[in-house]
């Protein structure tokens, strides 16, 4: 929240000319007749797909060359608002004069940015985005029906936000490389949940299968893991330094030196030692102990007993620890 | 020409209204708690705008009309004054509001769900009011407050208030109506309707916006949501926006006397321009025409999206309103609109018009073309109208 949120402006100012021009005059609407297609030699193909969001629908017609699969004519027909007929305008262009194949190739980003003013300028507002994904998935409908073969069949990876593109794989991969621990982090570096912002958790305007919170969790999750498994492989070969280690491995790096190299020492004398805590106080790490039996009450317990313990373990595990007892 | 038919979102400051505020700027501005000439100069006019409030209401002279801020703060204290009054400090925990209520209201409610209080959301029946006997139904041993709207936003709808005061009354339970959308439209009257509480705003009917109030019953405490002063007897502090108090009150003394010209004259142009639309082709008002508001009409046009129809209407230069989804920053559809059911088409195919008694002859006339040419050009454009039997489109 600032300045600029504080006083909301009305949506249709953010449309650019062009949605404004679409919306008003759509140059592509209507319909293709099976006559019509008949005249062309071509096949018609009619595609409906609705978006359960905000109710808007679109149904789109291709008059397409089955000797070349290419799109003769394109046309719409929409129930949504002005984004929506400006989108499935502007989608059914783009389709005239391409193949089935090429057409698929045309994502919610093309219709958008054919529908801006300035190149760096969104034609429309965040929460008007998905109105152009729904130009999008009627494309895949289209093509789906004049392949006889399933949507979902054009989509190769996963796609969280269907706004911007951005794909599942692509999410986790930004978390693990750059470190990422904030969903506005992950939209920061992909754009994802930039838009409509019903890819960021639940109780958007749009249900969705995956949301980035889950995903963050979940490839953080994943990350620690892959980071236990590497410290303990790398403890058990023996070549882990201590402020790698986690604290169990901390605990039993030093356990095993006290097992080895003091309490053998200790014990002879009637008394021994437990270890009570590991804290980080870098550049130190203190460990505190408690004796016990004879150790106790033994003077030596804060000098020279306390001087050998905290020798050895300095040389064997870190020099940076020290002993504190209590 | 330009035509306003938005008016239940807000409307036109009435230039009597304007003249009656004009000296509290620069003329007369004195604190009007100073003790001195100018801040006392302003206390006639005060007084004058509450006597127009408490007649224009039938408020008893005992009772309490805080001013405050708008509708929205007025809702807001009573339902966390209630809070605080009846439920943090005693062993009521529950209150029963409408579905179809503002977000004033709903959004007050949900956060003091988040605080552990129990709240029902009573549905409307297929008329889109609240039914008396589900109010009854639902009142609890520990219901501390029920909140009805008195009039619907969208629909123009009256609520049976007197019914449900009664029933609170003879249950012991404290009872607020929202009466934004009714004031200045049909006879409010807090003595006959049993009402504990009422809130209202002036720019719904014809006052200037940001001042708003709130009744109060004789005998029915309330914790203040502002804290500060001694201004409104404690119950509101900061200091009274004289100008826009005297606007308040002397924009209610002209609503009263208007209406009998809203229930003939604008009821007239509203059911002309509706009626008009109703000609064309797979058309309906929701909630019916029953029982409502004289301005005010919600209609649904097969095949129409909300949004677009508002843009094309805008081209024209009128201003309406739309429960559609599109239209609104998180695309939720109006409550109201969801609150008819499950036709999802109907959800975003409503649009409101909502008159004034600035609203002419000549206006609706103009408004009643434009809306044709609109619907035309959009059902030509619309794949959802192209579905429809084609029996069901002569005419367009």
């Amino acid at each position: 929240m600032a300045k600029n949120d504080l006083v909301s402006g009305s949506i249709w100012d953010e449309y650019s000319n062009q949605v404004v021009n679409r919306m008003n005059n759509p140059q592509h609407q209507g319909e293709i007749t099976e006559q019509r297609a008949k005249e062309l030699n071509a096949k018609l193909i009619i595609a409906d797909f609705g978006a359960e969001s905000c109710g808007d629908a679109v149904r789109l017609y291709w008059a397409v060359d089955e000797a070349t699969d290419k799109i003769l004519e394109s046309k719409f027909k929409s129930f949504g608002c002005g984004t929506a007929i400006a989108s499935s305008d502007v989608m059914a262009e783009l389709c005239i004069g391409k193949t089935v194949d090429e057409a698929v190739k045309i994502t919610n980003i093309d219709v958008e940015k054919a529908l801006r003013d300035e190149p760096d300028t969104p034609a429309v507002p965040p929460q008007k985005m998905h109105c152009s994904v729904m130009a999008y998935d009627v494309i895949k409908k289209a093509a789906s029906q004049y392949k006889g073969v399933d949507m979902e069949s054009f989509e190769e990876e996963e796609i969280v936000c269907e706004c911007a593109r951005v794909s599942l794989a692509t999410i986790k991969e930004v978390i693990r490389i750059n470190d990422l621990k904030t969903v506005e982090e992950i939209t920061d570096y992909t754009k994802a949940g930039a838009f409509c912002k019903s890819c960021i958790k639940p109780g958007g305007h749009e249900e969705k299968d995956i949301y980035l919170v889950d995903i963050l969790a979940d490839t953080r999750a994943s990350m620690e893991e892959d980071r236990l498994k590497t410290a303990a492989d790398a403890s058990a070969n023996g070549d882990l330094s201590f402020d790698k280690m986690t604290l169990v491995q901390r605990i039993k790096a030093i356990d095993t030196v006290l097992d080895e190299d003091i309490r053998p020492m200790l014990v002879m004398d009637g008394g021994n030692m437990e270890i009570i805590d590991i804290k980080e106080n870098l550049p130190h790490y203190d460990l505190y102990i408690r004796y016990l039996g004879a150790c106790s009450g033994c003077a030596s317990g804060s000098t020279g007993t306390l001087y050998a313990i905290e020798s050895i373990l300095q040389q064997k595990i870190d020099e940076n620890l020290r002993v504190l007892p209590i | 020409m330009e035509v306003y038919l938005d008016n239940n979102a807000t409307t036109a400051v009435d230039p009597a209204v304007y003249e009656q505020m004009k000296p509290f700027f620069c003329d007369i501005f004195g604190n009007p708690n100073s003790l001195h000439r100018f801040g006392a100069g302003t206390h006639p006019k005060m007084m004058e705008a509450l006597d127009y409030l408490y007649s224009g209401i039938n408020a008893d002279d005992e009772d309490d009309i805080v001013i405050t801020g708008n509708a929205t703060e007025s809702i807001n204290t009573v339902i966390k004054g209630i809070w605080i009054d009846k439920i943090l400090n005693a062993d009521k925990n529950h209150i029963i509001v409408s579905e179809v209520e503002h977000p004033a209201v709903t959004a007050t409610c949900k956060f003091l769900e988040s605080q552990g209080v129990s709240v029902t959301y009573l549905p409307v029946n297929e008329e889109g009011i609240v039914d008396v006997q589900s109010v009854k139904q639902y009142l609890r041993e520990d219901t501390a407050l029920v909140s009805i709207m008195w009039a619907n936003n969208e629909t123009g709808k009256i609520f049976p208030i007197e019914e449900i005061g009664q029933i609170c009354k003879e249950a012991g339970v404290l009872f607020h109506s929202d009466a934004t959308q009714a004031i200045g439209k049909i006879p409010v009257d807090v003595q006959k309707a049993n009402v504990d509480f009422i809130s209202f705003s002036a720019h719904k009917f014809h006052g200037p916006k940001g001042v708003g109030g709130l009744y109060i019953k004789k005998g029915n405490k309330l914790t203040p949501l502002l804290h500060g002063g001694e201004q409104m007897g404690g119950k509101r502090a900061g200091t009274v926006d004289v100008a826009s108090m005297v606007g308040m009150g002397f924009a209610m003394k002209l609503a009263v006397e208007a209406l009998e010209y809203e229930a003939t004259e604008v009821k007239r142009l509203r059911d002309k321009l509706e009626s008009a639309i109703l000609e064309l082709p797979e058309t309906v008002v929701i909630g019916g025409v029953n029982n409502r508001t004289p301005n005010t009409t919600l209609i649904s046009i097969r095949g129409v999206e909300g949004e677009s129809m508002l843009w094309d209407l805008n081209q024209k230069g009128i201003g309406a309103s739309t429960g559609s989804a599109c239209a609104s920053e998180d695309l939720e559809a109006n409550p109201v609109m969801n609150a008819f059911g499950s036709d999802s088409e109907l959800a975003h195919t409503g649009v409101r018009f909502s008159l004034s008694r600035f609203n002419t002859e000549e206006q609706i006339d103009y408004a009643i073309e434009a809306i044709i040419g609109a619907v035309k050009r959009l059902r030509n454009l619309s794949s959802s109208y192209a579905y429809a039997p084609e029996s069901h489109k002569s005419g367009l």
